[in-house]
């Protein structure tokens, strides 16, 4: 194995660039070096000017996402070995404006993730003093999958329509609002009901899977999508969560 | 831009302060200024769980007295015993917001081991308990609309006039812009200071901002010198294997594969988990084990340094999927190994910080109109040394209390008018915060070689054992770095999210804290809990039952004296483990 490798690294300073250029380093190759650990490489020898985010580097805080030879990936979760020999392209995530270097701007989905209610609704709220409400392992399994979603914005880089419509709420999302409305404590699938199934719900989405494929913590959104449209088309208040014909 | 309250910080403790705000006063102004998007908050990373007493066997007195022996004595009583109290209906109401809590069959909340606990009280979310924990959190904060966030604004200084607290100059790294928030009550929630140390669990974030500011502003720090080596780190990454592995009963050996800690006082090895006992031992007993057997030529070496295995192959897979799947993932991925049938090689690593912020039971600071809470305040629940699972629920407990009496404060003396003086202080913040990007430009030392020194300063100074030389070197090094951090250079000139600059301001608060650090260790001439010195190896409640204060002086050096514990029903004794 050479002990080096050249990372060719998306550069965007708003200040002096108008468009990304690539710039190479050369970082050492080592064993159990993710490719964040060469960026951070560069960060601390060779340029400081490199701006990119990250913090748990163990795959749970979704900082670090970025494109790697094409794909959405953690870089805290992705090797330097398995791109030897290089070189390895690192851009910026795909879908989103780029503010510096490899650091997108991510309102968009700041913005709408409260839209979807991704908080425990209920009619009444039992007092502290009663206890928990009871939930069995098995109602638990509901939706544990959909709690898994850490923010990481990899399946907004790969959705193709995300990529077209940008006002489409998003894999991340509805997966969320999922989350809650399969919680057998929750009460607020109706609340949640015209956000769904608006036209920049699940409706827009066309089930390429690229979400799921693209998802680090096996959350699986496609399958979140699929099962709403399903619970929407079956439930009586289909009239409700159809699409709307454009106005 | 003025709030009633604002809170630095957007992790466990920080989220479950804005909405205590909210809650018990809808019509104060709280804000959230934090460095990261709150869900990226070092929370994110806690796996094993949550203590509070649940089950029909246990009680509040036993929580508070594996709370009072594990702490060395060090905890102030009262403290621990408003602690357990709120533990449990704190935990109850993240259930009320939907936490994902593990259950039992019959639906009810699931309980498991934990180190130095003596009976089953740590609730879980799997081993992603912090995740989940700071998620709901995050998601519940959503739905109180009247929450401002400023994401990803990194602050400076927290403004003090005539010993009050009235807000902080921070930046938003987006744009570069520079603004003064001021504010009626300011509660510091970022967190611990593991960045200071070279091997740690701790995300890079975690360079102990929060403690450094309210130390400029005027705040004691308190107990520094007790920082928690957890004993199962990977090696390299520093990545937690957390104790919950040990709790559902996995075992460390050394390189012959025996289980090493029945050599130290710790019980004897059965084999299956005993509370109190082995492996289920206090975090400091056990990382002190370690440096026994290192001594004794019974670690493995490794390029990444010694090491021990922790066995779970025993378990099989389907507990390991159904309690541990996080650690699976993670030894998988990192370490290419899978623990259902390998061996994980572990080693003590740097983890939690027992002391910070001085602070009273409801989180007050000193400073009138400053608060702390969570990792970055020491109220002292953890004296000595933090049992494992304490440090959510204390997020809870004080994050609430703080955010609570906050409220109050600012409902009763707020005032959007603050002196003309704090203003004059933010203009004066903002020219140096300007200055120092002009000044560092012409800087020939890089900012990560004085960063990689002091953590390596820290690891050989201040580390699992300690003496007065190890020590005095280490202040040493310190004071030049301090000197050496004037020529840090930035290469980085954009107003653009400068990144560069951030970490210069980190690095310069970090130096401050390992200076606290060493500053109390150094006069603290005793061993207790975490904080063991080989020239004074006994406990000596003589002279230390106390906590130690460090104080900044005008001339920026800082004063360490002593305060005694608060002692309600549980005298000195000898910590028992395994007998």
């Amino acid at each position: 194995m050479a002990d080096r490798i050249t990372l060719e690294v998306a550069r965007f300073r708003p200040e002096l660039d108008t468009e990304p250029v690539l710039q190479s380093y050369e970082v050492p190759l080592r064993e159990h070096w993710a490719v964040l650990d060469g960026l951070s490489y560069i960060k601390d020898h060779l340029d400081g000017t490199l701006s990119f985010r990250w913090s748990c580097r163990m795959g749970i805080c979704g900082s670090c996402g970025m494109t790697v030879n094409g794909d959405p990936q953690l870089t805290c979760a992705t090797f330097l070995t398995d791109y030897a020999p290089g070189p390895i392209r690192i851009e910026p995530l795909r879908n989103f404006p780029v503010v510096r270097d490899l650091i997108v701007d991510i309102d968009d989905f700041m913005a709408k993730l409260p839209t979807v209610k991704p908080w425990l609704i209920r009619d009444v709220h039992s007092p502290i003093e009663e206890g928990e409400y009871l939930q069995t392992p098995d109602e638990l399994d509901e939706y544990k999958q959909y709690s898994m979603c850490i923010n990481c914005m990899l399946c907004y880089s790969a959705c193709p329509v995300y990529a077209l419509e940008p006002t489409f709420i998003g894999p991340a999302a509805i997966a969320l609002a999922q989350r809650y409305n399969l919680d057998s404590r929750d009460e607020g699938a109706s609340e949640r009901a015209e956000v769904l199934a608006s036209p920049e719900g699940i409706w827009s989405c066309t089930f390429v899977g690229e979400c799921s494929a693209a998802c680090p913590k096996g959350v699986d959104p496609a399958g979140a999508i699929q099962r709403y449209k399903l619970t929407a088309a079956t439930k009586s208040i289909k009239d409700l969560l159809m699409p709307r014909s454009a106005r | 831009m003025f709030h009633d309250v604002v809170v630095i910080g957007g992790g466990g403790a920080g989220l479950r302060a804005a909405i205590a705000v909210a809650e018990t006063n809808p019509r104060l102004s709280v804000a959230i200024v934090s460095k990261v998007y709150p869900m990226r908050s070092h929370t994110v990373s806690a796996e094993g769980g949550a203590a509070g007493v649940a089950a029909e066997d246990d009680s509040l007195d036993e929580h508070a007295y594996d709370t009072v022996s594990g702490s060395d004595w060090l905890c102030d009583q009262d403290a621990v015993e408003a602690f357990v109290h709120e533990a449990p209906r704190e935990l109850l109401r993240l259930e009320h917001w939907g936490c994902p809590w593990s259950r039992q069959p019959d639906g009810r909340i699931a309980v498991r081991a934990f180190g130095g606990m003596k009976k089953k009280r740590t609730w879980f979310a799997a081993d992603r308990t912090g995740f989940h924990l700071l998620h709901t959190l995050f998601q519940t904060a959503l739905s109180y609309t009247d929450i401002v966030r400023y994401d990803e604004w990194y602050v400076t200084k927290i403004l003090v006039d005539d010993g009050r607290a009235y807000g902080v100059v921070a930046i938003e790294l987006a744009t570069g812009r520079i603004e003064t928030i001021t504010a009626s009550t300011v509660i510091v929630c970022t967190g611990g200071c593991g960045r200071v140390y070279p091997f740690t669990t701790n995300a890079n974030i975690k360079t102990g901002d929060g403690m450094a500011l309210a130390y400029r502003a005027g705040a004691p720090l308190k107990d520094m010198e007790f920082v928690q080596y957890h004993p199962t780190g990977l090696p390299f990454t520093g990545i937690l294997i957390t104790e919950a592995a040990r709790a559902e009963g996995g075992w460390l050996l050394n390189k012959d594969g025996y289980r090493y800690l029945q050599d130290y006082d710790l019980g004897t090895a059965s084999p299956t988990p005993v509370m109190r006992s082995m492996e289920l031992g206090p975090r400091d007993r056990l990382s002190q084990a370690f440096v026994h057997e290192m001594e004794k030529g019974r670690t493995i070496d490794t390029p990444y340094g010694p090491i021990v295995h922790l066995d779970l192959r025993h378990l099989g897979a389907k507990l390991i999927d159904a309690k541990l799947p996080f650690v699976r993932e993670l030894c998988s991925k990192y370490q290419n190994i899978d623990p259902v049938s390998e061996l994980v090689p572990v080693r003590p690593v740097v983890h939690y910080m027992m002391g910070g912020v001085h602070t009273d039971i409801h989180g007050a600071t000193p400073v009138q109109g400053l608060y702390a809470a969570g990792e970055t305040a020491c109220v002292s629940i953890n004296g000595a040394n933090r049992l494992g699972s304490n440090s959510l629920p204390e997020c809870l407990v004080f994050g609430n209390r703080a955010g609570r009496a906050a409220a109050v404060f600012a409902g009763r003396y707020g005032d959007a008018n603050v002196p003309r003086a704090i203003l004059a202080q933010g203009r004066d913040e903002q020219r140096r915060l300007e200055q120092d990007l002009g000044r560092h430009a012409n800087g020939r030392e890089r900012i990560a070689d004085i960063r990689t020194e002091m953590q390596t300063t820290m690891e050989n100074g201040t580390g699992i054992y300690r003496d007065r030389d190890s020590m005095e070197k280490a202040a040493d090094k310190l004071r030049e770095l301090q000197e050496r951090f004037a020529k840090a250079a930035i290469d980085d000139h954009s107003q653009t999210f400068n990144t560069e600059l951030v970490a210069l301001l980190e690095l310069s608060f970090m130096l401050d804290v390992a200076e606290s650090i060493v500053a109390c260790a150094l006069r603290r001439e005793e061993s207790r809990g975490a904080h063991q010195r080989t020239d004074f190896p006994d406990r000596d409640d003589d002279r230390y039952l106390a906590h130690s204060l460090i104080q900044r002086g005008s001339d920026g050096t800082g004063r360490v004296r002593y305060l005694p514990v608060t002692i309600t029903r549980w005298p000195p004794g000898e910590r028992v483990y395994g007998r």
